[in-house]
């Protein structure tokens, strides 16, 4: 049977590993990923999980031996943040390129330097382009949900790829809400056994990785887009499965609030969007067509699912907890690039880049901004373009 | 190559019977090995010991390239290409996996070049000997960045010619990775030449007997780096241990033992000038007296060391 405990979102990620059971784990502790690494060790050791655990001596280790037991026909799991999350970052390419499922949890943590533990999204967006399946939890209850359902998408035939769960370090890491643990031997059937491409375990002489001529390198790589647009059907379905099977009322590749009848619509990930949904909640009631979309899945990038819901809309404002430096927020990017796909006349689209380091963005600041936008918009007729909004307390 | 074509080789040992083996099993024919490889040499005695009952985990190295080019290749066994500095880690989570799945019987051999061990891959190296994960880790010792081009590595001997020591050549001696891992306290640590044959599958033999982790460092001498003449690989690998300058031995279990190709040169009488072996090699063409006495000293304070370990 399932159970409620009052977790922390590292804590969560942790009882979510030992639900899917993986045969290896590999990881190294930083801060604010460490509890992760720490409680697994203690479930190993004191019997409740039966993984192997390889206390690696560094990041880049601890992906390459996940990789290398995953190669071999192992189901693997590891955890990291911020620069430990650079420093493997050679690795979580060789792990999409290889079509290895494997499961990581990034805690995101700022990028250094200067030395910063606090979080923002820049770690996570920093991996944007590898290759792998990529979901951000919005609450604790979220991240054990996602973790699971990782496993699920990761080894399904046609997506073969890895996925990173993405959480904030302390906002969610470290802070304890209830969560309901889904029941042990219901989410061993559902995962089912270990499902992979190939296994490397000498039955039979396999390479993987070797030298490739140019053509069928980029034959791997249009694979690994295809497999991506695959993986948006594929996650649809596993969303509903877990719904059903463990009560939860996940939407799919984002979530909406307030969207259908709103004439300005919001985009955001991860914990802050709770802020940003009740700022909405408070303009609504002041009579705003606001509503909101959270990113539930940033990589495949959930373009279609966007355009449903903005088509009909006036304007739409991105807010970015990471900055491409020279550029803009990496949502807004994908988001403006993808829009001049569907249409020709896009909805006014503006980028609000802020919470960068940490620094804290309070449901207030999310009404003031969200507000100005929208007045802004009916006042000039055009959108209020990029903004870095730095919040000084 | 000049001179060193007048050197006439004559082996002294006694003659061996030849190995009790096919050495074709897994090395196929036909590789993108340059003329004089030690590479695929090696593979066949690796081959006759492992068979197909290997994994080889190869980050970047000659050997990524020697091997072959997608879809062709020259080994009929498994290998996972992987991440420059990762080898030692990949393998222990390779062998971890066959633990677990109940896969007893097929060896992971990390398998790398001196510039992937002794320099950027040295830490996941420390890392899977302090765990004692199981797996064999050879080095083959080609003492340069072959692949790249001959650029200096740490497993560089002194006074070598590099195209990043272009002119004073290698100002510090060679790093001695065996001697580092034996400090790691791991079961089974052995120095083997690509010269000798039986003597490094004796080796792998034993080092196939011993669970926990495995190391082998190969002296490999590579043509177009050391700049000789490409049939003379053999003679220059022999040369290395007939001079003294690389000595075979093997530490298994706390105890260090010299191998018999090298027990004939405990007594310095014995060894070649090491001059013979210098002259041979292109890269040391510009090399001062001052530092070829420098290699002297070194070399018998290795043999010191060698002597008090006994």
């Amino acid at each position: 049977m399932g159970m409620k405990k009052a977790l922390t979102g590292n804590y969560a990620v942790s009882y979510a590993v030992k639900l899917a059971r993986p045969d290896v784990i590999a990881a190294y502790p930083i801060t604010p990923q460490t509890s992760i690494v720490e409680k697994l060790s203690e479930m190993i050791e004191n019997g409740e999980l039966d993984s192997v655990m390889i206390r690696v001596e560094s990041e880049h280790s601890a992906l390459a031996a996940c990789f290398g037991a995953a190669v071999a026909g192992a189901r693997v799991f590891t955890a990291t943040s911020s620069q430990g999350l650079l420093y493997m970052h050679e690795v979580v390419h060789w792990a999409s390129r290889a079509r290895i499922p494997m499961v990581m949890a990034i805690v995101s943590r700022t990028i250094n330097a200067p030395w910063n533990i606090w979080p923002d999204h820049s770690d996570f967006m920093d991996q944007r382009d590898a290759g792998w399946v990529m979901s951000y939890a919005m609450d604790n209850q979220e991240a054990l949900d996602l973790v699971l359902q990782a496993f699920k998408i990761s080894e399904d035939p046609s997506v073969y790829l890895p996925v990173m769960v993405g959480l904030e370090g302390f906002i969610l890491g470290h802070t304890t809400m209830p969560v309901d643990i889904p029941d042990e031997s219901m989410v061993r059937e559902w995962l089912g056994p270990r499902r992979q491409g190939y296994i490397i375990d000498g039955s039979t002489p396999l390479a993987v990785g070797g030298l490739t001529m140019p053509e069928d390198t980029e034959n791997i790589f249009y694979g690994i887009q295809e497999a991506m647009n695959e993986a948006k059907k594929v996650i649809k379905e596993v969303t509903n499965e877990y719904n059903k099977l463990f009560g939860r009322k996940y939407s799919g590749l984002i979530e909406c609030f307030h969207c259908s009848d709103a004439k300005y619509i919001t985009i955001s990930i991860g914990a802050w969007s709770g802020d940003l949904m009740e700022a909405v909640e408070k303009l609504r009631s002041e009579g705003y067509p606001i509503g909101s979309i959270r990113i539930r899945y940033y990589r495949p990038f959930p373009m279609e699912d966007i355009w449903e819901v903005i088509r009909s809309s006036k304007g739409v404002l991105v807010y970015d907890r990471s900055i491409s430096f020279g550029s803009y927020g990496p949502i807004f990017t994908d988001l403006a690039g993808g829009l001049l796909t569907y249409t020709r006349n896009p909805p006014y689209v503006s980028n609000i880049v802020a919470g960068i380091a940490g620094v804290n963005v309070t449901a207030e600041d999310f009404y003031k901004l969200t507000k100005e936008f929208i007045d802004e918009v009916e006042k000039n007729g055009q959108p209020p373009g990029f903004k870095w909004v730095m919040i000084r307390r | 190559m000049g001179d060193d074509q007048e050197v006439i080789y004559v082996s002294t040992g006694r003659p061996k019977p030849p190995i009790p083996y096919n050495m074709r099993d897994v090395v196929l024919p036909g590789d993108a090995a340059c003329p004089g490889c030690p590479i695929p040499m090696a593979w066949k005695v690796l081959s006759a010991v492992f068979g197909e009952k290997m994994i080889l985990v190869i980050p970047a190295c000659c050997s990524s390239v020697v091997v072959g080019t997608y879809p062709f290749h020259s080994l009929k066994t498994s290998i996972i290409h992987v991440p420059f500095a990762s080898a030692a880690a990949v393998a222990s989570g390779t062998a971890e996996a066959l633990e677990r799945r109940g896969i007893l019987d097929v060896q992971v051999v990390a398998w790398a070049g001196d510039g992937g061990t002794a320099d950027i891959g040295m830490a996941s190296l420390s890392g899977a000997a302090e765990r004692n994960n199981n797996i064999l880790y050879i080095m083959y010792d080609n003492e340069a960045y072959m692949n790249t081009g001959i650029q200096r590595s740490s497993s560089t001997p002194l006074g070598a010619w590099t195209t990043t020591t272009p002119i004073k050549g290698k100002i510090e001696p060679k790093k001695d990775v065996a001697k580092i891992m034996i400090a790691h306290g791991v079961s089974y640590v052995a120095t083997a030449s690509i010269g000798y044959p039986h003597d490094f599958y004796n080796k792998l033999q034993k080092a196939k007997g011993i669970r926990g982790f495995k190391f082998i460092h190969l002296h490999a001498p590579c043509p177009i780096g050391w700049r000789f003449d490409p049939r003379y690989t053999v003679r220059i690998a022999k040369l290395a241990v007939e001079t003294g300058l690389w000595i075979l031995y093997e530490y298994h279990d706390g105890k260090l033992t010299i191998s018999s190709p090298s027990r004939a040169y405990m007594d310095p009488s014995k060894r070649k000038p090491i001059e013979e072996y210098i002259k041979l090699q292109g890269r040391f063409r510009n090399i001062t007296e001052e530092l070829l006495s420098e290699i002297k000293r070194q070399m018998d304070a290795n043999w010191e060391w060698i002597k008090k370990h006994m």
